[in-house]
């Protein structure tokens, strides 16, 4: 069975229905996109994924003995955190918080964790800085040390460069790359086709078309096309 | 100055007022920066309205500890409020506005209707800005404050790392299975405790700065939600202890008092921030 089997799914807002239909799966080690244009419902679909909000309609399946806890999540930045008085290292470690259950405090197998998981993301030497003085790219990189901390399994992105310059972009990426390689499934937004159709496996297309399938199928595809023409030709005009 | 200060602490009251005053100071700052930063400051100051309004009511019975009346409707509304808080449909805060001022005018209204003394005037400048004077605490008044402060403490404690969870990033707690309305509504209700406890000392009016002020004075200094909240409640346990001794010396109300010296307090750490933040940099 699947990771994860979404099944004739409807999202939106109070009754207000943005996408209705929608049918994919999503197995182990994939590297999903979602594009789509603005507003197209890319954040509610991950939302509704992750369970913080209901579906208007139809099934999420989750399979393959994964937990409700053992999703990471990498959200896009909100005001709150921006200004929030925390190190990086209770940040990181804030992740293992769905392992300890009532457990009030945190145990050395945890710590250890999050030590491991800052070396991966090569932020150790930030660990008893504040997380409001470091720099975008750095910010992301703490967020997704966390996530780590949460997850073995299956990571969701929501536009996980959004703000980055092109240097650190592809460094993020090549990131989220190599934590594919080691086995995570990685189910991302992205507003950047070229990146989407580099890196990921499969794409998943919403708007007023949806399409899913592998990379190559999409490329072909009428709507894969019209979009990556689109896209490209929007570029050209900035 | 100290032979005064050693006469007036022969008498228990005054000993009373600095045990009471220094533990509501410090359980009012421990969440303090919670509220700041999930932006629920307005739940604090739209509770203090509302337990003026219980207060009023619960004068009418003539219980000898209102607290038994008070407690109960401030949670309630702090659960209240926090729900419609969260809600988009109903202008979350429109309603805040309505119960709090509503919850002010019934109480004035039930106080002029029904008056326990002939001082009304007085009645309401003490409940508002607290009493002139911390001295009429009775045994009873300190052991609860006692109780519920320990009660406060444990349970900050118990989940310090769970309310950091859902203070940093509620949507990421929530994803990964943290039970983050449960942990808001334990938020909530223990602010409705910390504004019952510190009405008495500083009045429904400056209870919001109580829990404020020492939470970002410390912000300005430090950079860890641990350091942070522990310099908090020292900040705020030693400006309550100058404020109490201040006002006994002086003869000027304990409220007041107590919050001028937060504001002192406030400029000197904005002003040493500035330096901190200048040798970081
Ligand atoms: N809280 C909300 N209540 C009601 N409608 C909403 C809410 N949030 C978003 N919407 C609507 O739902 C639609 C989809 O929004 P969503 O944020 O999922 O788009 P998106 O694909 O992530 O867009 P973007 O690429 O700009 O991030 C939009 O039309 C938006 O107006
Ligand atoms: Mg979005």
């Amino acid at each position: 069975m699947a990771l994860l089997t979404i099944q004739n799914l409807s999202l939106g807002y109070e009754s207000r229905a943005i996408i209705e239909g929608l049918n994919f799966t999503v197995n182990e080690g994939q590297y999903l996109c979602i594009v789509g244009e603005n507003g197209s419902g890319k954040t509610t679909l991950m939302k509704t994924l992750l369970g913080l909000q209901d579906p208007l309609g139809g099934q999420i399946l989750i399979g393959d003995g994964l937990k409700k806890n053992e999703i990471g999540y990498l959200p896009q930045q909100t005001l709150v955190q921006r200004d929030f008085p925390a190190s990086v290292r209770e940040i990181v470690l804030s992740g293992c918080q769905s392992r300890c259950g009532l457990r009030p405090f945190y145990n050395k197998a945890e710590k250890q964790l999050a030590a491991d998981n800052m070396e991966r993301m090569g932020i150790t030497q930030f660990a008893n800085r504040c997380y409001r003085d470091l720099s975008g790219g750095q910010q992301q990189r703490v967020l997704l040390a966390r996530a780590l901390c949460a997850t073995q399994k299956i990571l969701l992105l929501d536009e996980p460069v959004s703000g980055l310059d092109p240097k650190v972009t592809a460094e993020m990426y090549s990131l989220i790359k190599k934590l594919n390689d080691e086995g995570i499934t990685i189910i991302m937004i992205s507003h950047d086709i070229e990146t989407a159709t580099r890196y990921a496996s499969h794409i998943l297309h919403i708007g007023s078309n949806i399409f899913y399938g592998t990379k190559d199928e999409y490329l072909e595809s009428e709507v894969g096309r019209f979009f990556l023409r689109n896209q490209k030709g929007g570029e050209a005009d900035d | 100055m100290i032979d005064k200060l050693v006469f007036y602490f022969q008498f228990p009251f005054v000993r009373y007022a600095l045990i009471v005053g220094v533990l509501i100071a410090m359980c009012a700052s421990m969440l303090g920066v919670t509220l700041v930063l999930k932006r629920f400051s307005y739940i604090g100051d739209g509770l203090s309205h509302v337990a003026f309004g219980a207060m009023a009511i619960a004068g009418l019975t003539n219980l000898t500890n209102n607290m038994i009346i008070i407690m109960p409707i401030t949670a309630l509304s702090a659960v209240l409020l926090l729900r419609t808080g969260q809600n988009t449909k109903i202008k979350g805060d429109a309603a805040i506005a309505m119960i709090s001022v509503g919850a002010l005018a019934i109480g004035y209204l039930i106080m002029n209707l029904f008056p326990s003394s002939s001082n009304i005037t007085g009645d309401v400048c003490t409940t508002l800005f607290g009493s002139s004077s911390l001295l009429t605490l009775s045994v009873a008044d300190v052991w609860t404050c006692v109780i519920l402060s320990v009660i406060v403490t444990a349970l900050f404690v118990v989940f310090y790392n769970k309310i950091f969870a859902v203070t940093f990033d509620e949507n990421f707690a929530r994803a990964t299975g943290t039970k983050a309305d449960r942990y808001n509504l334990l938020i909530a209700v223990i602010i409705a405790v910390i504004v019952v406890l510190a009405m008495k000392m500083v009045g429904t009016l400056l209870i919001s700065a109580l829990v404020i002020f020492p939470a970002v004075s410390a912000m300005r200094l430090f950079n860890s939600y641990r350091s942070v909240t522990i310099c908090a409640v020292v900040i705020s346990v030693v400006c309550a202890f100058a404020g109490i001794i201040i006002s006994i010396l002086a003869g000027t109300p304990v409220g007041s008092t107590i919050v001028a010296v937060d504001v002192v307090a406030f400029i000197f750490c904005y002003i040493a921030g500035m330096f901190v933040g200048g040798a970081r940099a």
